[in-house]
């Protein structure tokens, strides 16, 4: 599953390509993806041609292609996040309930999704920052979230107020129970469970430099 | 169902709608939003409507302008916030509109199951979620389940691409999301299409939706973004 050799290198925290591409190095040729809005759409950027990775758009799509040139947008050809995309060559379209019966029928191999908050469990918060009288939506967070075979997470670890966004209980409302498994940040990639977390990776801090940021005691994956 | 009628245009496609009525209207974002017949929805006049929708208008389409409007008492809908949802933002703050918040896949699930008879069904997504509150839940084969309900309207409004005079339907690229489930689900379906076309030039074997979910269609010869077909 893991194609560490592709992973970038760096003795800095990651930028946010740098996460993407973190990301798609742990995704398998042939695997099935959805690729949550924000900071998920850029692993699209760096997934190998020749990797025989499939997007599935929650809309209605498998197969999706690259934004188009502006003048060659197609109104009724829309990513999740309602902006133009191309087909690929096999492609198909379905209904709603057939694309979500993908999802939760444990047919898509790996669901990337942003984050609020994901717990040292796996727990995830992404939907609603329980403000009150924002207005709240959720879209297909919830049935990502518990329905593909492997939900992971692309996130800072920080908030832009320095608060962690790994945490031993969420606080915000939750999208999911125990759906996440591994989290892609700029400083650390974690994997999360019914064990805790755990550090995979660290990029410009140390383990226990990231123990001290979280307020958390985090294991080692090897 | 009778069989499909070709109505002269979108007013009398959309036939009587009474007032409190549940409306389904197809689309994800504009894609697929059966613009014209929201506007013979407008024009029709009635009110204190439930509208089953994934999202709850953009800008001034039809569906912000009916909230706008004070037509709909209550959304269904899994994703009202966009950028450019005033009409629904300001409705709901103010409390002239009641949210049902529903996660997309129970949605689209919801509606299939009004479509085929289903009572109720479990599923593993909300649980555990503020949006499973107050739902009756169930440990299936260690993994814990939301009893949902099933959505029924009396109306389905939907855009597909073509239609055959047998109210056969074929869609366009991923303005298809919601419509063929929500065709199924209504007790009366109607369809604004580019074209339609005779019996037997539609493939059979391509039909989506076939005619049996179609009450009536109209031939708006527009796709998506309200164009004028090439």
């Amino acid at each position: 599953m893991t194609h560490l050799e592709h992973a970038p290198r760096t003795d800095t925290p990651l930028t946010k390509a740098q996460i993407a591409a973190r990301v798609a190095a742990d995704i398998a040729p042939g695997s099935y993806v959805n690729l949550g809005i924000g900071l998920p759409t850029l692993v699209a950027d760096h997934l190998d041609p020749g990797s025989g990775v499939t997007l599935h758009t929650e809309n209605g799509m498998l197969g999706m292609g690259p934004a188009p040139e502006p003048d060659a947008a197609d109104p009724d050809l829309v990513n999740a996040g309602k902006t133009p995309v191309t087909e690929l060559p096999g492609a198909a379209y379905f209904h709603q309930a057939d694309s979500f019966a993908m999802m939760r029928g444990g047919h898509i191999d790996v669901c990337v999704l942003g984050a609020f908050q994901v717990s040292v469990t796996g727990d995830l918060a992404n939907w609603s920052t329980g403000e009150p009288g924002a207005v709240p939506a959720v879209g297909g967070a919830m049935d990502l979230a518990v329905g593909a075979r492997r939900t992971v997470v692309t996130m800072t670890l920080l908030t832009k107020d320095g608060a962690p966004k790994l945490v031993e209980r969420c606080t915000l409302p939750l999208t999911g129970v125990a759906c996440v498994s591994r989290v892609y940040t700029d400083l650390a990639v974690l994997d999360v469970g019914p064990d805790g977390a755990r550090v995979v990776e660290t990029f410009g801090t140390t383990h226990g430099e990231l123990e001290t940021l979280l307020g958390l005691t985090l294991g080692r994956t090897s | 169902m009778s069989a499909t009628v070709l109505a002269p245009d979108a007013l009398a496609a959309l036939g009587d709608v009474a007032d409190g009525a549940t409306v389904m209207i197809g689309g994800f974002g504009p894609a697929g939003q059966p613009t014209e017949l929201v506007e013979a929805l407008l024009a029709q006049g009635a009110t204190g409507l439930t509208v089953v929708s994934n999202n709850a208008g953009n800008g001034d389409d039809p569906l912000a302008r009916l909230i706008r409007d004070g037509r709909v008492a209550k959304m269904v809908c899994s994703f009202p916030r966009q950028v450019d949802s005033w009409h629904f933002d300001a409705a709901y703050r103010s409390g002239a509109v009641e949210l049902e918040l529903v996660p997309q896949g129970n949605l689209a699930e919801r509606i299939r199951a009004a479509g085929a008879g289903i009572g109720a069904f479990y599923t593993p997504t909300g649980y555990g979620t503020p949006l499973a509150d107050g739902k009756e839940t169930r440990r299936i084969d260690g993994v814990d389940h939301v009893l949902e309900h099933p959505i029924h309207a009396d109306l389905a409004l939907v855009r597909a691409d073509r239609a055959d005079r047998a109210g056969n339907l074929v869609y366009r690229k991923t303005a298809r999301n919601f419509g063929p489930v929500m065709a199924t689900a209504a007790r009366r379906t109607v369809v604004q299409v580019r074209e339609v076309v005779p019996a037997g030039a539609l493939d059979p074997e391509a039909v989506v939706t076939p005619g049996i979910y179609v009450d009536a269609v109209v031939a708006t010869g527009t796709h998506a973004g309200g164009e004028a077909s090439a």
